[in-house]
């Protein structure tokens, strides 16, 4: 791969100068396994790992599932009480399923809030971010169809609301909504296309994810400085990295260990607690839960979705000069895809020549209100559609959409960056260099290695 | 910096495990729920075999008759980590209901590899997923704290329900409806089902409201979720078995590193 100067693949025996005239596939893999990289990184770079491992679990497990599973309105509840019953392991199979939706989530936010900090989505890296985002995107409509599947009552309720929404854009909503549905309500077509594309999206998935480390191992890693690797020299660009496989992969490994302690005592000794109650009673088309409550993972953008009423100025401005066709329903769709296409559009609208926030004072503290937001979201989409939650759902929404549009492109200009490391070299040697105090033999703790 | 970030990192941790789930009472809070202390609890804790029966019973002679178990097969009674019965005990209980066979075409004695019978007739919710279907605890503020601490609640809010009449009563539009402290918005359509010392237990234990009321709360948590024991066990091995593999990473890493990291030093 293109970029950082380092060893090649080179075919040792007979054999292997064979295959790799033929088809280099050994060479692809021991390119992508021994890929100079920065030596500075720290514990923030290890949710690519955690996320790679979430798929497969995902992936292998769901297979299995669907071995037992029945995608049909009248047996699909009771096919999922046969897993937990009556199949061999069928209930770890299950929660490991439902939680590993909820570790996978947990690592893409970790992943998304580290790249946004350290500048990782700047240039050259703006098509890894956009693969990235895309990458999220059908994760969440992987996890929405797969939450749908179960035929809880928030399974269908849930698929209700949400499907509804695509009812809202002007002209075509109708139409496409009796698409999605396969027919005009929620009903055994929806579980049956539900269930065909929550089995084919976790591939497409799989697919991008091998274009985005396509992507970041053509323009080499960011790291927590933001200064590029040097690259004039093999012998300088080995100064400033260590090869992944055994540095990385053992550390990220190490790291993924200690996060599935977590998510095994979850999955051991609390797996509803991330659930809904309501989803252990069968889907009833007569009866509306009290509260329908996306899963955790989705309510940061429900609570947008939900903000936007037709009493807000803004979209009685917007309302009044499309002439009604935005209407407050339509515009709270807009802006739930719109936290998004703003995420995704970062590269563009940060406008520092510093990458990382580590040498960016003013972004420090605005970024540190954008992960507050984001929990403050997260805690309003889960709480009722009245006031005060309603006004600062608001308020809150405002600034998820500040951050990017206003905050990023200004601090470009008004921040003044403190001076950066030369090279990840002196970078790794200042953190690791021995403390002149106490202490002669072990280097000290460190949590950057 | 690092540190810095690592405090973040933290926070969201925190906040992840203790504040994003947020699960509503359906009422809104009117209700309430008594943390009674039951054995499967906790990490380590397991169903109490004699509770269970005791249950079943309860279940049996009181609940059975507007209530069905649908989902639950009648031979897991037999089960280990449950109710443990004898084959033949199972069998024996089994006869005591009669099961529609389609192949007949005519009513039989149930035998075990049937399931206990959904009961329609009263309009009477199936009792199979009851105890995980209902959330006894919330908050504080949608934080989902005393979940984390109590647990959900299922077992909980049956106990609470059933010893949770006041004895007032008032009839709206023909329908009876019953005081209930543990029921959200407190009028509820099911008459007291329990009023203590209806069933005599095999085992002499007391009889009394507060223990018929939980012996079947833990009977339908076993009902809901009968490999509970052979999670926890399985979550338990996992675990001692990650924090190993994760201490000889730590080691691994440490050493491997320790070249790189000195050439600096």
């Amino acid at each position: 791969m293109a970029g950082i100067p380092h060893d090649h693949y080179k075919p040792g025996s007979k054999g292997e100068k064979w295959l790799h005239s033929r088809l280099p596939i050994v060479g692809l893999l021991y390119d992508t396994l021994m890929i100079p990289t920065p030596k500075n990184l720290n514990w923030m770079w290890i949710w690519g790992i955690v996320l790679t491992f979430c798929l497969a679990l995902q992936i292998i497990t769901g297979i299995v599932l669907a071995m037992h599973y029945t995608p049909h309105v009248d047996e699909a509840f009771a096919s999922v009480e046969h897993i937990m019953r009556n199949v061999n392991g069928g209930h770890m199979l299950r929660y490991l399923h439902a939680n590993g939706a909820s570790l996978f989530f947990i690592a893409v936010y970790c992943h998304i809030f580290r790249g946004l900090y350290y500048g990782s989505y700047k240039a050259p890296r703006e098509v890894t971010w956009i693969i990235g985002m895309l990458i999220y995107l059908l994760m969440m409509g992987t996890a929405f169809m797969g939450y749908v599947l179960p035929w809880g009552q928030m399974s269908f309720w849930g698929a209700t609301v949400i499907t509804g929404l695509f009812g809202a854009i002007p002209f075509i909503g109708d139409a496409l909504q009796t698409l999605l549905l396969g027919g005009p309500a929620v009903d055994n077509a929806t579980l049956n296309r539900f269930f065909s594309l929550h089995y084919l999206f976790p591939f497409l998935i799989a697919g991008l994810v091998i274009v985005h480390i396509w992507a970041f191992h053509t323009t080499g890693n960011n790291n927590p400085t933001g200064v590029e690797v040097r690259r004039t020299s093999k012998e300088e660009a080995e100064k400033d990295t260590v090869p992944f496989w055994p540095y990385f992969v053992i550390k990220d490994l190490f790291a993924l260990a200690v996060i599935l302690v977590v998510f095994f005592a979850v999955v051991g000794f609390m797996p509803n607690y991330l659930g809904h109650p309501d989803n252990y009673i069968e889907a009833n088309p007569l009866a509306t839960p009290a509260h329908i409550v996306p899963e955790w993972y989705f309510l940061p953008f429900y609570a947008i979705l939900r903000a936007f009423t037709a009493d807000v100025w803004v979209v009685m401005i917007v309302s009044f000069f499309t002439g009604g066709i935005i209407d407050a329903k339509f515009f709270g769709v807009l802006a739930m895809f719109g936290a998004i296409l703003v995420m995704a559009l970062a590269p563009w609208l940060d406008t520092s020549s510093v990458r990382s926030a580590r040498y960016r004072p003013m972004l420090k503290l605005w970024f540190a209100i954008l992960v507050f937001d984001f929990f403050f979201l997260m805690w309003l989409g889960a709480m009722p559609a009245e006031e005060p939650y309603a006004s600062l759902s608001l308020i809150a929404s405002t600034y998820w959409f500040a951050y990017f549009l206003v905050i990023l492109p200004l601090l470009g200009v008004l921040e003044k960056p403190l001076p950066q490391p030369k090279t990840i070299e002196e970078d790794f040697n200042k953190s690791h260099a021995k403390k002149p105090t106490i202490e002669p033999s072990p280097p000290a703790e460190v949590p950057a290695e | 910096m690092m540190a810095f970030f690592g405090k973040i990192t933290l926070n969201i941790f925190a906040f992840f495990f203790l504040t994003a789930t947020s699960i509503f009472a359906a009422g809104g809070g009117d209700n309430y729920v008594k943390d009674y202390k039951f054995s499967f609890e906790g990490p380590l804790g397991s169903f109490d075999q004699n509770q269970l029966q005791r249950g079943l019973k309860v279940y049996t002679e009181i609940c059975s008759a507007c209530h069905g178990l649908k989902y639950v097969p009648i031979r897991t009674l037999g089960d280990e980590g449950g109710l443990g019965y004898s084959e033949d005990e199972v069998r024996a209980y089994a006869e005591n209901y009669e099961i529609f066979d389609p192949e007949l075409d005519d009513y039989r004695p149930a035998k075990p590899t049937d399931h206990f019978p959904e009961v329609v007739d009263a309009g009477a919710p199936d009792l199979s997923l009851m105890a995980k279907a209902r959330a006894g605890f919330h908050g504080p503020m949608g934080t989902g704290i005393n979940q984390f601490v109590k647990g959900i609640g299922g077992a909980e809010y049956i106990a609470s329900l059933l010893a949770g009449y006041t004895g007032e009563e008032k009839e709206e539009f023909g329908t009876v409806f019953y005081e209930n402290t543990a029921y959200p918005g407190r009028w509820i359509a099911m008459a007291p089902p329990l009023y203590g010392e209806d069933v005599d237990y095999d085992d002499g234990h007391s009889n009394e409201l507060k223990y018929e009321a939980m012996d079947v709360a833990a009977f339908l948590t076993w009902a809901a979720e009968p490999k509970m024991m052979a999670r926890k066990h399985v979550g338990f091995r996992a675990v001692l078995f990650l924090i190993l593999l994760s201490a000889l990473l730590y080691a691994t890493n440490k050493t491997l590193w320790a070249p790189i990291k000195k050439k600096v030093a």
